[in-house]
Parts: structure tokens; C-alpha cells; sequence
């Protein structure tokens, strides 16, 4: 008796799962899936941001094609990529193992370095622009000329300030995940090396680091990628300046929309956003990620 | 003896006596080497903190008379009060709408999903839901900021909170949806059969038995959308104007181009809007911190 009462509400629930996903999926449609579509769309159009939108075909592509900012913008946007990957690697990896040792003031000193994630890219920039100010900042204050240089107003330092601060604000994330990759290396490894009579840099170069595999794809994955989606930082710091310095694509974009009320390339610049980073993904993939998929979280 | 007994710990630890120095020699060298990194480490995040933290207390007239790392002997708060009559309840306030209002329902309508998902994974079409978001977590919420300020236009939303929770709603699901449908699948499956078997619909068993039991994923997925809804810049200055409208980090951008020479009022600026943020870290520093990596710990 009871099994027989208990069907049709198990065959109603059935229906009901699909309507639990429809709110969800309605907003991620709505607003992430759509304006997806829509930039494709646009590239191909002619908008001011205010007027009507026309449909102009191949004209903006054939605009940002021809224009030589965007290899410039594409060429920023690499150099930010590598740079930043080639400082922060090291250092993560560094600290994240410094970090997974034992000792209690190691943790304590965990306590500051984490500081930095909490903060917006808006405050980070505030506040070392600020301490850059050549004539206010901390070097003029301190009276050392080394220190007191026009660090965002000449091309190079202005490249090596967003390198340095893009550092100081992600090493701590990726050094958390390679402090929980540390932790996952199972202690018999060692152990083991330890009988054999291998040194601790021993150690670390032939248990660590392999065992690290996966943890550097994964960290890789999100520098990389995440490093296309720099706005706020670079934004604020140095609008891309001086001059087109350190225009990446997403200030270029931004720049050319919103500054330029040019749409339709601005548009282009975003489809090219959007393949380079699909296509950085899939790259990284094939090295062996397992979750290549999280890649945008560092941007966003 | 030590040859004759291979398997015993001791005496094949104590056979490479001439090793053992060279073994633990460069152990304490590397140690020095990582420790010296913590500590060279520490003194790279610290000291901008601690000098944007004294400079805001220092005094605009004669702070660059001082010594910039030795705290003022005459502090002052009316850099702060300059910061607060520049309306930065009001700020404040909207961070706290946008961001209330765009976690909670995100993460409200992210459980349904993910249950869904989980019960129903025999179901074509909730696993294809589950590959799009999935899909949907590779695009950056940069690349499509022109549709949606387009959309936004159309609905007549245009300088109004409500453009800036929407979007915010859409990106936070993905992630979202990902970690709670991981937790979701560890609840032992005798436990949704006897729900059933009490004759519990999918909606009861939603709520009585999955959030409860998912609680911890729920707060760190909340934190996870709350951080970085309430860092977020881009939303605002492309979809809001007034001043009205600003969220905390663009009006700290504002404040910082119309005062930008007064280093110690933008600093008390930069000081006073992390604050919300920096006493929930002294709090709830293993939740946030758990929730930064939760895609990645799974």
C-alpha cells in the first residue's frame, strides 16, 4: 500500500528538478550567456552607445585589423602575462611551501600576507599611487632619489610598478594553493628521502616540485588567463599610460567603448578578449589541468 | 650487524653516519633561505599597509616633513572627517545593497541548481544545464561589460543599483553552482531515500535535509561572491553616473582624482573603506580564506 501512495509524488518530483535549475539559468542566460552572444553581435555593427546601432558588416573588424594599437595592445597584454607568471611562480611556490611548514610564526606571518586578497584593486591602486607620488610618496619622504622617481610617468617603470603590484596582490592566493598542495605530498616521500640521505634542496627539487605538478598547472591556468581580465588595477594606476604603455586589451577595449564611444571595435577587441583567453585555456588543458575551467576567478 | 638486519629502521639510519651532516646541513641552509623569504616577504605586504595606515593620520600641512615610517606624535582624525562628509555612508550603504542584494539571491538560486543537478543528473537536460555553467565559468565578465551595458539601458536601469546586482547575480552562479553541487553529492544517498520513503517532496528535502548539511559550502561560497562583489569596479563605472549610485571602490576612485594631492585624506579614504572588510578577516579569517580557494580545494 504504501509503495503504490508513494509513486505519483516521486513521479511529480521528477517534474519539479527541471524548475528548481529555471531560476538560475534564466539569470546566467539573461545576463552572462546573452551579453556572450550579443558582443559577437555588436562587433559587427556600428554603435556611438547612446544612438541607434547599425549594422555595418566587416567594418569595425576591418577597423581594429588594420589599426596597429591592437598588436600593440595584444603585445602589452603578452608581456603582462609573462612577466607577471615568471615573478609569481617562484615566489607562490616559495611562500606557499614556507607556509606549509609546522612552526607556529609561520602562520602568524600567514595573517599579514593574506591582507592583500581582501583588498579592492581600486584601494590597492589608491593607495600605491599614492606612495609612488613622486613629490608626496614614501621615497620622497624618505629623501632617497632611488626611491623617488616618477614610477608611473616613464614606460618601463610604469610596466615594472603594475608587474610589482600585480605581484603583491595575487602571490598570496597562489601561494594558498600551493601551501594546500604542499600539505597534500604524502610524508612517506620524504621519509623515504630522508633515509636515503637526501639533502632538504634535494628534496625539494625531486619530491616537491613533481609532486607539484598539477598545482602549478592549475596556478598557472589562473595567472595566465586571469591576467587578461587586469582592468581595475591597471586602470587606476595608470589608464594605460604614459602614452599606450601599458594598454592591455581590456583597457584598450574600454578606452575605445566607453572613452572613444566607439562600440562596434570595442566590440572586436572583446571577441579577440574572449578567444584569446578560450584559447589559453585549452592550451594549459593540454598540458594536463584537471580544472582548467576555474580560470577566471583571479580576474573577476 | 647493521648489514645483517636491512629492515630495521635504526640501524640503516644510523649506517650513513658520514652522510648524516651533509643531510642536515643543507636542511638548515634552506631553511634559512625559505625563512628568509617569509620575512623578506612580510616586509614587502607590510610596509605599504603600515605607511598607508600611519600617513592617514598625519597631518597634510607638515606629513612630508616627517619621517614617513614613524607614526605622527600629533595624530589627527580630520583627514577621516573629510573622508565621511564626502558621503561615504552613503557609499557605504550602497556596497552593502549591491552586494546583500546580489550574494543572497545568487546564492539562493545556485542551491536550487545544484540540487537539482545532483537529484536529477539522470536527466539530459539538467546535465546539459550543469556543462553550461561549467562553460560559463571561462567568460570574463570584462568581455561581454558592453552587451550588458546595452541591456541594462533597454530594461531603464541605467544608473540605478538594480544594473549593478543583476550581472553581478549572472557571475556569481557558475562558481557557485560548481562547489555547492560538490558538497551536495557527498550527502549520503540513504539519507535523500528515507526523506522519500516519509513522503518528503524534492522542495522539502531541499531545505530540511541539503542545506542544512551543506551549511559550511553555503557560507563559503557566500563569502567567495561577497568579496568579490564588494571589491568590484568595473560594474559600477560603466553602468552607474550620479554620485548617488557609487559603490565604495569607484567613489574612493572619485575621491582620489578630486583630492588626489592630499595624500593622507585619500589614504584615510583607502584606510576607511577596507576597514568592513579587514575586521571580518580578524574574525572570520579560516571562512574567508577557505572561501578564496574553494573551486580549487574540491
Amino acid at each position: 500500500m504504501s509503495a503504490v501512495t508513494s509513486r505519483p509524488p516521486r513521479h511529480e518530483q521528477r517534474n519539479v528538478l527541471p524548475w528548481l535549475v529555471m531560476p538560475a539559468l534564466l539569470m546566467f542566460l539573461g545576463f552572462a550567456v546573452l551579453p556572450l552572444v550579443g558582443v559577437f553581435a555588436l562587433s559587427f555593427t556600428t554603435w556611438d552607445g547612446i544612438g541607434a546601432i547599425h549594422a555595418t558588416g566587416l567594418t569595425s573588424w576591418r577597423k581594429v585589423l588594420s589599426d596597429p594599437g591592437l598588436p600593440h595592445a595584444l603585445w602589452v597584454t603578452f608581456l603582462v602575462m609573462a612577466v607577471s607568471w615568471a615573478v609569481q611562480t617562484p615566489a607562490s611556490i616559495l611562500i606557499g611551501v614556507f607556509l606549509a611548514g609546522r612552526q607556529r610564526y609561520r602562520a602568524v606571518l600567514g595573517v599579514v600576507y593574506f591582507i592583500p586578497l581582501m583588498l579592492s584593486s581600486a584601494a590597492i591602486a589608491i593607495a600605491y599611487k599614492a606612495l609612488l607620488n613622486p613629490n608626496f610618496g614614501l621615497g620622497a619622504g624618505l629623501d632617497i632619489d632611488l626611491l623617488s622617481q616618477d614610477w608611473l610617468g616613464r614606460p618601463g617603470l610604469a610596466f615594472g610598478v603594475i608587474i610589482f603590484v600585480v605581484s603583491w596582490q595575487f602571490v598570496p592566493f597562489h601561494s594558498l594553493i600551493y601551501q594546500g598542495g604542499v600539505q597534500q605530498i604524502p610524508k612517506s616521500l620524504y621519509e623515504a628521502a630522508q633515509l636515503d640521505g637526501a639533502g632538504r634542496v634535494r628534496q625539494f627539487f625531486s619530491i616537491t616540485l613533481p609532486q607539484l605538478k598539477y598545482t602549478i598547472i592549475t596556478s598557472s591556468t589562473l595567472m595566465v588567463v586571469g591576467s587578461l581580465t587586469f582592468f581595475d588595477l591597471i586602470f587606476v594606476l595608470t589608464e594605460g599610460g604614459p602614452g599606450d604603455a601599458t594598454r592591455v586589451l581590456a583597457l584598450d577595449m574600454y578606452k575605445r567603448g566607453f572613452q572613444a564611444s566607439l562600440m562596434g571595435p570595442a566590440s572586436v577587441i572583446a571577441v579577440i578578449l574572449v578567444l584569446v583567453g578560450l584559447l589559453l585555456a585549452l592550451l594549459l588543458r593540454r598540458l594536463g589541468g584537471r580544472d582548467a575551467g576555474a580560470s577566471q576567478l583571479e580576474g573577476v | 650487524m647493521t648489514t645483517t638486519l636491512p629492515e630495521q629502521r635504526r640501524p640503516q639510519k644510523s649506517a650513513p653516519r658520514e652522510r648524516q651532516p651533509v643531510s642536515s646541513r643543507p636542511r638548515r641552509r634552506l631553511n634559512w633561505l625559505g625563512g628568509g623569504a617569509g620575512w623578506l616577504w612580510l616586509i614587502v605586504v607590510a610596509v605599504p599597509l603600515y605607511w598607508s595606515f600611519i600617513t592617514s593620520f598625519k597631518q597634510q600641512s607638515n606629513y612630508y616633513d616627517s619621517n614617513p615610517l614613524v607614526p605622527s606624535g600629533d595624530p589627527t582624525l580630520d583627514n577621516y572627517r573629510m573622508v565621511v562628509e564626502s558621503d561615504f555612508l552613503r557609499y557605504f550603504l550602497n556596497s552593502v545593497v549591491v552586494t546583500a542584494g546580489a550574494v543572497i539571491p545568487a546564492v539562493l538560486v545556485s542551491f536550487m541548481a545544484a540540487y537539482a543537478i545532483v537529484r536529477g543528473w539522470r536527466m539530459r537536460f539538467l546535465r546539459a544545464v550543469n556543462g553550461l555553467f561549467l562553460m560559463g565559468l571561462a567568460i570574463p565578465l570584462q568581455a561581454t561589460i558592453i552587451p550588458i551595458y546595452l541591456i541594462i539601458i533597454k530594461l531603464h536601469l541605467y544608473d540605478n543599483l538594480l544594473a549593478l546586482i543583476l550581472p553581478s547575480i549572472a557571475f556569481a552562479i557558475p562558481l557557485s553552482v560548481l562547489v555547492l553541487a560538490n558538497f551536495i553529492r557527498d550527502v549520503p544517498k540513504e539519507l535523500f531515500d528515507s526523506m522519500r520513503v516519509d513522503g518528503a517532496t524534492e522542495w522539502t528535502t531541499l531545505w530540511r535535509l541539503a542545506a542544512p548539511l551543506t551549511r559550511p559550502a553555503i557560507v563559503t561560497v557566500s563569502i567567495f561572491n561577497a568579496l568579490t562583489i564588494w571589491n568590484g569596479f568595473l560594474l559600477p563605472l560603466v553602468l552607474t553616473q550620479s554620485p548617488e549610485q557609487r559603490t565604495l571602490p569607484l567613489a574612493l576612485w572619485n575621491f582620489q582624482g578630486q583630492y588626489g594631492v592630499n595624500v593622507p585624506a585619500v589614504l584615510a579614504a583607502v584606510v576607511l573603506t577596507t576597514l568592513p572588510v579587514l575586521i571580518l578577516y580578524a574574525f572570520g579569517r579560516r571562512q574567508l580564506l577557505s572561501g578564496l580557494t574553494a573551486g580549487f580545494s574540491r
